[in-house]
C-alpha cells in the first residue's frame, strides 16, 4: 500500500502557482472539491486557468475566485448561473473557452488516458468548429479535438482510502471520474477516509494509481442550486 | 394557443415504449409528467443517471442527486448513475432514442440555435450540441415567436448555431412541423388556430398540403 495522505486542503494545494492550469470536479455545485476550492480563495493564487463543466454561482464554488479575479481562463461548457461570471466575461475580463459538455468530458478522459486528441461529431457547423481540422468517417464529418494539459486535477469523491481508491456517490460521480488522473497531479478530497482493506475492491470507481494526495474534507456545505420538491400525496 | 404544459403533453405522444429519452430545461422537463403509465420509458439525464425519477418528497432532497438542470430528483428502481465522460458517451454512440430540448431558433432545414445572443447572453451550450450532433431524433419544444412577437421559426437562424441540419420535429405553442427533404411541413395546428395564423407567424417556409388537422391530446 502506498499511502497519499496528506494533512488537509492547505497541505493538498502546496505546488498550485499563480498560472497554473487546474481541473476541478464537479457539475454546477453537485460533487465540487468545497475545501480546495475554499483554501485557494483563501491564497493570493492568481492567473489560474480552470477547467470544469460550471462557474459554481456567486457565491460558492468557483464563484468565490472569480469575486477575487483569481482566474485568467475559464474552460467550462455551461456558465449561466453565475451573474458576476458573466459580467466578466462580456467585459472581456475573463478569457472564456465554451466547450460542448460531452467534448469537455472527453478531453479530461482523452487525457486520462493518454490519448492526445480525438474526432468527435459535436460541434460540427458551429462556432466550436472554427479552425479545428474536419475529417469524414462513415459520411459524417467530425471535428479533432486534443486531450487538456493540465499542471493540477481536484476531484471530490464519497469515499476513499489512503492509497487512493475512490468511491463517488449518485450525480456527484460526473466530471470527478474521468478529471481523476487527468494531470500531472491529482488531488482528491473525500468525505470519508477509511484504512486500506475496508473498501470492497469491487466497488472502486477509480483505482489509487490515478490520485497522488488524498485527505478527508470537512464542514461540507454541499449547497444545493434549485431544491425542487412535490408534496406527499395525502 | 397551448400552453407550455400542453406542449409538453403534445410532445409526450411522441414517446413510444422501451424509448431512453433524454429532456433537456424548461418545456422538455415537463413532458416526463404526461408519460401515460402503460409505457416503459427511462428518462436519461446528462449528468449522470439513466432511470431518473420525480422530484422527491420535501425534506428528503440529496445534494448528491440532481439532474442537468440541477434540480433535486429521485431515482427510480433499475436506475444507474454514470460519470460524464460515459454519459456523453452513450449519447455519441446513439442509444438514447429520443432527444427533446428548447431552442432560441429554428430553421427550415432542422438548424438550431439555443445558447449564446452575441454581446448580450452567453450561457453557453451546456450538453445541447453534443446532444443534437448525434441523436437520431430531435424534437425542439419552444414559443413559435419571441416576447417582441418576432417568428422564432426562420428561413436560416440568426443566432449562433448549435447544430446544424438536426431537429426532426417542432412542437410549438401553434403548431407541430416537421422538417422534410423537401422543406418544413406543417402537420397539426394547435385548437383554435388556423393555418394564416401559423403562416403569418412564421418566417420560414411553411408546406402545406390537404386539410391540417387539430392537435389531439
Amino acid at each position: 500500500m502506498i499511502d497519499k495522505r496528506v494533512k488537509n486542503a492547505k497541505e493538498a494545494i502546496q505546488g498550485i502557482q499563480s498560472g497554473m492550469t487546474v481541473m476541478l470536479g464537479g457539475f454546477g455545485l453537485c460533487g465540487i472539491p468545497e475545501n480546495c476550492i475554499n483554501e485557494m480563495a483563501a491564497s493570493n493564487l492568481t492567473d489560474l486557468t480552470c477547467i470544469s463543466n460550471n462557474a459554481g454561482v456567486d457565491d460558492f464554488g468557483l464563484g468565490l475566485l472569480l469575486q477575487k479575479h483569481q482566474i485568467k481562463k475559464m474552460i467550462a461548457s455551461y456558465v449561466g448561473e453565475n451573474a458576476e461570471f458573466e459580467r466578466q466575461m462580456l467585459s472581456g475580463e475573463l478569457d472564456v473557452e465554451l466547450t460542448p459538455q460531452g467534448t469537455l468530458a472527453e478531453k479530461c478522459r482523452a487525457a486520462q488516458a493518454g490519448i492526445p486528441a480525438f474526432y468527435t461529431p459535436t460541434g460540427y457547423g458551429t462556432e466550436v468548429a472554427e479552425g479545428k481540422e474536419v475529417k469524414d468517417f462513415n459520411g459524417k464529418p467530425h471535428i479533432l479535438e486534443h486531450a487538456y494539459e493540465a499542471d493540477f486535477s481536484i476531484v471530490k469523491a464519497w469515499k476513499g482510502d489512503y492509497s487512493g481508491n475512490l468511491i463517488f456517490k449518485g450525480t456527484a460521480r460526473n466530471f470527478n471520474l474521468p478529471m481523476a488522473g487527468a494531470a500531472k497531479i491529482t488531488i482528491a478530497e473525500v468525505e470519508e477516509l477509511v484504512q486500506p482493506g475496508e473498501l470492497d475492491p469491487n466497488e472502486i470507481h477509480i483505482p489509487g494509481i490515478m490520485v497522488q494526495r488524498i485527505f478527508q474534507g470537512e464542514n461540507y456545505e454541499k449547497r444545493i442550486e434549485r431544491v425542487t420538491t412535490r408534496k406527499k400525496e395525502s | 394557443m397551448l400552453t407550455k404544459e400542453q406542449i409538453a403533453q403534445r410532445i409526450s405522444k411522441e414517446v413510444k415504449d422501451r424509448y431512453y429519452v433524454n429532456l433537456g430545461i424548461g418545456i422538455p422537463t415537463l413532458v416526463a409528467n404526461y408519460i401515460p403509465e402503460n409505457l416503459s420509458v427511462e428518462f436519461q439525464s446528462e449528468n449522470g443517471i439513466l432511470g431518473m425519477g420525480p422530484f422527491p418528497y420535501e425534506g428528503e432532497e440529496d445534494a448528491d442527486l440532481i439532474n442537468a438542470g440541477k434540480q433535486t430528483i429521485t431515482s427510480l428502481p433499475g436506475a444507474s448513475f454514470f460519470d460524464s465522460a460515459f454519459s456523453f458517451g452513450m449519447i455519441r454512440s446513439q442509444k438514447v432514442d429520443l432527444t427533446i430540448l428548447g431552442a432560441m431558433e429554428v430553421s427550415e432545414n432542422g438548424d438550431i440555435a439555443s445558447w449564446k445572443i452575441p454581446g448580450k447572453m452567453v450561457k453557453g451550450m451546456g450538453g445541447a450540441m453534443d446532444l443534437v450532433a448525434s441523436a437520431q431524433n430531435i424534437i425542439v419544444a419552444m414559443m413559435h415567436t419571441n416576447k417582441a412577437g418576432e417568428s422564432k421559426v426562420l428561413k436560416n437562424c440568426t443566432l449562433p448555431l448549435t447544430g446544424v441540419k438536426c431537429v426532426k420535429k417542432i412542437v410549438s405553442d401553434l403548431a407541430v412541423m416537421e422538417v422534410t427533404d423537401k422543406g418544413l411541413k406543417l402537420l397539426e395546428r394547435a385548437p383554435g388556430v388556423s393555418v394564416e395564423d401559423i403562416v403569418k407567424a412564421t418566417e420560414a417556409r411553411l408546406i402545406v398540403e390537404g386539410e391540417i388537422p387539430e392537435m389531439q391530446f
